[in-house]
């Protein structure tokens, strides 16, 4: 885009002249661009005129890129040449459990040699599912103005990309590193912090699987006043976490570590008063950890057995997200629907993650969450036995949900109780709740699932399905019924190239498409490439060597403004 | 259809209720034998194990098969490693045990899997709490010391820390009790 505008007249013999109405209008409009936040606002106003496009563009300051495919670095930052936060994704969701090669992609470095030429005065900067390199860390350490990093399920660096972060970025307030692999170069990047008061808000690492040196962890904390969310990892034990959070009672976000004593102090002291130690930290709002947990000390968080009201500080609790291990079972469950109120967020996550565990949590959980916190916005609830009604309770209870996840570990089981399929559930939940954007779906399901969502789920904005569905009409319920959905991600269900056609005017609409053990044809996903040019179309090959069948391992597609990426590896085919 | 069978229902709650010859400790195998049996009756519509399509890599074809299909349940790989690293370690619930001591006003707290057998444990104990708690014999028990450790079990009765196998006592130890010797006499009757 051009970036000049009409030269302002001659001024005469000193009398005022105003600049010209273009000029003017240009300068208006950019400082009332400044005030839109939300990027689809911004996405409008930049459709408006060029002069608005214009303005848009030099007003952006914070620049979301969806996918990393989607468009070239320098396109995107000679675009927005003011951005100071830039958020960038990466790998599709599914690659998180192991549905795709490790070296699929998504590299940081390209990125980063750019930002370093265009983005000198980067402030801000999230990562999710990217490779990213300890170069590339040493090489954004080196931005005066940074601040903020946020790694999310990123892997390719270790430590000593963090001490690199830790040592060089004099002004880093915030340090997130959340379901990161982070390789152990054995580099205490703790210790790498400077000397003197931090101006630290935020640590987040309990994703590092590297023991840390406890000492320098506590000075750390020690000297950063600001601090308000920290999250431990699991070389953390309990007495520990006591140590700090005495010395941190501001925390609003906790993540506890392995909130079990390690082995050195079990031997020893008395027990500190942990009950107390979580009573003084009264603006904690989030609470998740418990990596290693021991049943016992959940008595200090929650009455989770009945004999313990003594602990019950809980009477006015006001969690807002609340991310638990199934061990707390459904009593524990029950425990929280009776206490808090006001909880917005819940994950649930199983301690055996195996298909056919016994989960001690379930529909009765799920039921008493619904009965208590009536103003949930977004659940994440893994369980091995589910049934409609509670489903459709919490659907009925629950009308501020946004995002609601469930995942029946076993496949293909369907309500335990009346041993039908889970449809109606699903049914409720997309009829019910009016806000719904994000939906994941298990257990038995058959193509009414799917209609009931391409009826209802107008908001969807995010689907996964996982070993669902009967036919090709099932996915084209959704292809034609859904018009906000934006990604779309299917795993092990029947729908095959009629059904992936049927979308064809959908996908440039959509940031992806994955479907993986499904019923496609490379001939399908051939004529959907030719027919789409602006659709990159990537066949991905899983790990067996022996030629497969017809049926495509795994379909991944996306629009991008860059044509097919130069860096795919050899068991990605671009059709 | 098959219809399943009360058990595999749980409403019944068959599994408490049964008699087993077994030794404590022995109920993982059992969790373990019936929870494949119930993956043979458990209704998979046949779209699934087809050849129409393969599900995930491998060995996921066989209803029966208690095989993992790749990336299910939808978990990242650090969580599981994790609680499965731990899982592995602690094979036995209950590892940690309250310790209490006669006349001592704390609890502490110790991690049985730390020690390999009685010896080991009794050492430990003595120096948390320095004492000197003796020498153990199946008939006369702690005789001699002033003190005498006795342990709670799954029953709910009390017993003599030795009376039983190193691993009986860590899968039926409920927590542990530091009796003066005098109380503990009754306990010490050698079955």
């Amino acid at each position: 885009m051009r970036e000049d505008r009409p030269p302002p007249p001659p001024s005469r013999g000193g009398a005022y002249s105003p600049p010209p109405p273009d000029q003017v209008l240009e300068n208006v409009l950019e400082h009332v661009l400044q005030f839109l936040t939300f990027r689809r606002d911004r996405n409008a106003a930049a459709l408006v005129c060029r002069s608005w496009h214009r303005a848009e563009a030099l007003t952006r300051s914070e620049l979301f890129i969806g996918n990393c495919y989607a468009v070239a670095p320098r396109r995107a930052m000679e675009r927005f040449r003011r951005a100071t936060a830039v958020t960038i994704k990466g790998k599709p969701r599914f690659a998180d459990f192991n549905l795709m090669p490790p070296d699929w992609g998504a590299n940081f470095t390209p990125w980063v040699t750019s930002m370093a030429q265009c983005y000198r005065a980067l402030e801000k900067l999230c990562l999710k599912r990217m490779f990213v390199t300890d170069e590339d860390l040493e090489l954004l350490a080196s931005f005066p103005s940074f601040r903020e990093l946020v790694l999310i399920c990123c892997d390719g660096f270790g430590t000593s990309g963090l001490a690199v972060v830790a040592s060089k970025c004099r002004k880093l307030r915030v340090l997130d590193l959340i379901e990161d692999e982070v390789t152990d170069d054995e580099i205490d990047w703790i210790s790498c912090f400077p000397e003197g008061e931090t101006c630290l808000e935020s640590l987040i690492f309990d994703c590092v699987e590297c023991p840390i040196y406890f000492e320098a962890l506590e000075r750390l904390v020690a000297r950063s006043p600001s601090l308000k969310k920290l999250k431990l990892n699991r070389y953390v034990s309990i007495v520990q976490l006591y140590r700090l959070m005495i010395r941190a009672p501001q925390l609003t976000h906790l993540g506890t570590g392995s909130f079990s004593p390690s082995e050195i102090v079990a031997q020893g002291d008395q027990e500190p008063d942990y009950s107390s130690a979580f009573d003084a930290c009264r603006s904690l709002v989030c609470l998740s950890g418990f990596r290693e947990i021991v049943p016992d000390y959940l008595p200090a968080i929650y009455p989770v057995c009945a004999n313990l009201t003594s602990l019950n500080f809980y009477g006015e609790a006001c969690f807002l997200c609340l991310q638990v291990l199934d061990t707390v079972r459904d009593a524990g469950l029950q425990a929280v629907g009776a206490t808090c109120k006001d909880l917005r967020e819940l994950r649930v996550f199983p301690i055996d993650a195996r298909e056919d565990s016994e989960a001690p949590v379930s529909d009765v959980g799920l039921l008493a969450i619904s009965e208590g916190c009536r103003k949930l916005q977004s659940i994440l609830y893994f369980c091995q036995r589910m049934t409609n009604a509670a489903v459709i309770a919490m659907s009925e209870n629950c009308p501020e949900l946004v995002v609601f996840r469930l995942c029946i570990m076993g496949r293909h089981l369907p309500d335990h109780v009346t041993r039908e399929p889970m449809d109606e559930g699903f049914g409720a939940i997309v009829k019910n709740c009016k806000k719904l954007t994000r939906l994941a779906t298990s257990g038995l399901l058959t193509d009414r699932a799917f209609s009931y969502i391409g009826q209802y789920g107008k908001l969807v904005r995010t689907l996964s399905v996982a070993f669902a569905g009967d036919s090709d009409t099932g996915l084209k319920y959704v292809l034609e019924g859904c018009p906000r959905l934006q990604k779309l991600e299917i795993r092990d269900s029947p729908f095959g190239d009629s059904a992936l056609r049927s979308g064809l005017y959908r996908y440039y609409n959509m940031r992806f498409l994955w479907m993986s053990s499904c019923r496609l044809t490379r001939r399908g996903c051939k004529e959907i490439a030719q027919q789409m040019p602006h659709l990159v179309v990537e066949m991905i090959n899983g790990e067996e060597e022996e030629v497969k069948e017809d049926y495509v391992d795994t379909l991944y597609m996306y629009r991008s403004l860059d044509g097919p990426r130069a860096d795919a590896p050899s068991f990605v085919t671009i059709l | 259809m098959e219809n399943p069978k009360p058990y595999e229902r749980g409403d019944l709650n068959f599994k408490a209720t049964e008699l087993r010859l077994g030794l404590p400790g022995s109920e993982e195998v059992k969790r373990e034998a019936t929870s494949s049996v119930r993956n043979n009756k458990r209704a998979s519509p046949d779209m699934a194990e087809e050849g129409g399509y393969k599900g995930g890599s491998n060995a996921n074809n066989a209803p029966t098969a208690k095989a993992q299909v790749v990336g299910w349940p939808p978990i990242r790989s650090y969580r599981k490693n994790s609680f499965a690293t731990k899982k592995n370690e602690a094979e036995i619930s209950g590892i940690f045990m309250k310790v209490s001591m006669d006349g001592a006003p704390y609890l502490r707290k110790i991690d049985l899997k730390v020690y390999k057998g009685y010896s080991d444990l009794l050492k430990a104990l003595e120096n948390m709490f320095k004492l000197t708690i003796g020498e153990y014999s199946e008939r006369e028990g702690y005789k001699g010391s002033e003190y005498a450790p006795t342990y709670e079990d799954k029953d709910g009765d009390w017993m003599l820390v030795g009376d039983v196998p190193w691993d009986m006592f860590m899968s039926s130890c409920k927590r542990l009790r530091i009796m003066k010797g005098s109380e503990a006499k009754g306990l010490a009757c050698g079955v």
